[in-house]
């Protein structure tokens, strides 16, 4: 589990009071159709509310995550508390120094080198020419295209624009930081550098406000999140109860797909859910704790209304927070299954279950023709492993301790 | 690690809770957006760089470009009017007459089609990120001005070579007149700029009334041509109305040393000042209505 922080009594550094957005969606756009369609001009706009009376306050030192489908209004809401945007009605108001990393590179000349740039850019996000100059250097470095410097930008490839971009962006001197979407930018070790960054950020006592669809990186990172949709706040609050709900809010969607598809071909797709997940030890015992290396039955029960040919059904065991710690399915252990009618039940039999300290959710999921997935049932199980304690992460593996020194005495 | 974070917090609780965005009040805000252009006047400064260096970057020419395009004019305009038409008869040293007008008229032209064009032409920056958004036109000021002060001092080198170099008062009126055009083109790229956001149709329309513009001030033919023509007082006032005529004259008056015998038009200074004093209150009207306007620009572009 990553380190959740608590977050600090800190000062409220944002707050948002029953801030609404409406967009007018015109559809013309030249004088032309305008005159021509004045007398019907009503006709012509849409009313498109984007956030709803949202209340927030945002203390300093907490990261937080806002997250949502799209089109939920997180960008609207983020662009609100960045002054790029006004609100319609309410007030937003923040407190200290705010800089926004809004998709890198947006104050880059194509024309200018890329010294030229860094200044420009830094200027832009409000860094005095005695600050960066003062940066430059560890800007440059940071980057890692010092040898590219003083070509013009539009000879770039894109990895190196977007992290001088970011280099730029870190090392302005924030209080609140807003993040669009920028932290997935460059190859493994760049992002590497810019995650040790934002912890760096987040020890410093800054404020992160973070917008995202990457949901592990709000796991990661945040300390808060707050759930948006329809433009309305429906979640607001620790960062796994807000992935718990958003994840089965997108499986409801995804189901709504699924069923739509479904009743454009209805007398072709069979009806298939699973009905139940639960677990036993290898004995057919209910258990909902084990100790790491413990044998387990996973029973499925499925209940079809009509035919599915080729079947697959899988399982996998969840992190808390929604990433796979192991799945399987038949078609992965090279099985092919009979077409499937009316209620069965299923069994996966895993041995030597060596997983690490902590609480899982076992979901199920039944597919057809080999993969076209039909239903899916999330948090169908959960589980707690207790171990001894003497290890993290989601794997517990039998250690020992060798040395060619004297050995430290164990007390 | 937590004494900085301490400090931090410490710091910011004795900041107040300032709203976010610009200050909307029409006439409060003022000093809010004087404060935060003049915050930015770093930015300012590096802007009217980057306009300058990627105008005419990998160009082989460069900067002498934008002598080439005015030179250009002033031959075409000297033999087709001057010689064919005859205009250079009755006006003295007819070159440096023409290169005057069409100095002064560059930069109000300058500033206000680029300026016209300037919000939606950074439309990347303004969605993105929030700074005071009249850095963009003025910005565009700058450019022009720097390009300005490059034809004011070939003009000048031009009239010490033709005749002798202007007087201490003829700075004076080429000082009133720069003034009298900036701050009719700043009010102007103002309104538009903010205006063409919404409707992109103004900046074709500016482009049509620039070109307008051009033969209502008397760049390429004389003032006494106008008055001749004009019998009656009030057209004559109307036409000295325009702030470009008075800045043109001020600038012919000043620099066209060779046409002191040449018929002007009287009170020629006071007008100036009239329109400088008429100038200042319908500035500040436009870069209200640009700050009113300037709170929907990320939505629309």
């Amino acid at each position: 589990m990553p380190p959740i922080v608590a977050a600090p009594s800190g000062v409220t550094v944002v707050k948002v009071a029953g801030a609404s957005k409406r967009f007018v969606i015109r559809k013309e756009k030249s004088l032309k159709e305008r005159l021509v369609n004045m007398g019907r001009s009503r006709a012509h706009k849409d009313d498109f509310w984007a956030l709803r009376d949202i209340d927030l306050e945002i203390h300093s030192g907490s990261t937080v995550g806002l997250i949502g489908p799209n089109g939920s209004g997180k960008s609207t809401l983020l662009k609100l508390i960045g002054g790029i945007l006004q609100p319609t009605s309410g007030t937003v108001e923040h407190r200290g120094r705010l800089a926004a990393l809004l998709e890198l590179g947006a104050g880059f000349h194509p024309d200018l080198t890329g010294r030229e740039n860094v200044y420009l850019n830094a200027s832009i996000l409000g860094l005095s020419r005695k600050q960066t100059s003062q940066f430059f250097d560890q800007i440059v470095a940071f980057s890692g295209i010092e040898p590219f410097i003083d070509t013009q930008v539009k000879f770039y490839s894109s990895g190196m624009y977007v992290r001088l971009a970011f280099a730029v962006s870190v090392h302005v001197d924030p209080d609140v930081l807003l993040v669009d979407e920028v932290l997935a930018v460059g190859d493994e070790p760049f992002q590497r550098k810019c995650m040790d960054r934002i912890r760096q950020f987040q020890a410093e006592g800054r404020t992160i406000i973070l917008v995202t669809h990457g949901l592990d990186a709000v796991a990661d990172l945040c300390d808060r999140a707050v759930v948006l949709e329809h433009g309305q706040i429906v979640l607001d609050g620790d960062p796994v109860d807000a992935l718990r709900h958003l994840r089965a809010d997108f499986e409801a969607m995804r189901q709504d797909d699924i069923d739509s598809q479904r009743d454009e071909a209805p007398q072709e797709i069979a009806q298939a859910r699973v009905t139940g997940v639960s677990v036993t030890d290898p004995g057919g015992e209910p258990v909902t704790v084990i100790v790491p290396g413990a044998g387990l039955l996973v029973n499925v029960d499925v209940a079809v209304d009509g035919q599915v040919t080729d079947p697959v059904l899988g399982i996998s065991i969840d992190s808390m927070l929604g990433q796979v710690v192991f799945g399987i399915n038949t078609r992965l252990m090279g099985l092919r299954l009979d077409p499937m009618t009316g209620r069965s039940r299923h069994t996966f039999r895993l041995d030597d279950v060596r997983l690490g300290e902590g609480q899982y959710t076992i979901h199920a999921a039944i597919a057809r023709d080999g993969g076209v997935e039909l239903n899916r049932m999330l948090n169908g199980a959960s589980l707690s492993v207790h171990s001894k304690g003497q290890s993290v992460g989601f794997l517990n593996v039998d250690t020992e301790f060798l040395s060619d020194q004297p050995r430290i005495r164990v007390d | 690690m937590t004494t900085q974070k301490d400090l931090r917090n410490e710091r910011l609780a004795a900041e107040p809770l300032v709203p976010a965005g610009p200050v909307s009040g029409f006439v409060g805000g003022t000093a809010d957006s004087v404060r935060g252009v003049w915050r930015y006047r770093e930015l300012l400064d590096l802007l009217v760089k980057r306009e300058l260096k990627s105008r005419y970057k990998d160009s082989a020419l460069g900067f002498l470009w934008s002598l080439i395009r005015p030179l250009t004019q002033l031959l075409i305009y000297y033999i087709a009017i001057g010689q064919f038409l005859g205009a250079a008869r009755s006006i003295p040293d007819f070159a440096i007459y023409i290169f005057t007008g069409l100095t002064a008229w560059g930069l109000f032209s300058d500033i206000i089609s680029t300026g016209t064009g300037s919000i939606v032409a950074n439309g990347g920056l303004v969605k993105k990120i929030y700074l005071p958004r009249e850095v963009f036109p003025l910005s565009v000021i700058g450019s022009a001005i720097f390009n300005f002060v490059i034809q004011l001092v070939i003009l000048v080198i031009a009239a010490i070579l033709a005749s002798e170099p202007p007087s201490l008062l003829g700075w004076g009126y080429v000082l009133l007149g720069t003034i009298l055009l900036l701050i009719y083109a700043t009010a102007a790229a103002f309104l538009l700029s903010a205006i063409n956001v919404y409707l992109r149709d103004v900046q074709y329309l500016v482009e049509v009334a620039l070109m307008v513009g051009f033969w209502l001030s008397p760049i390429v033919y004389a003032w006494s041509f106008v008055h001749d023509a004009l019998h009656s007082d009030l057209l004559n006032n109307l036409y000295l109305a325009n702030p470009v005529t008075l800045a043109v004259l001020a600038f012919q008056r000043g620099l066209w040393v060779a046409g002191a015998g040449v018929p002007q038009p009287t009170d020629l200074g006071l007008r100036i000042v009239i329109a400088v004093a008429i100038g200042l209150p319908i500035l500040w009207l436009c870069q209200r209505v640009f700050a009113r306007l300037q709170s929907n620009f990320a939505q629309e572009l």
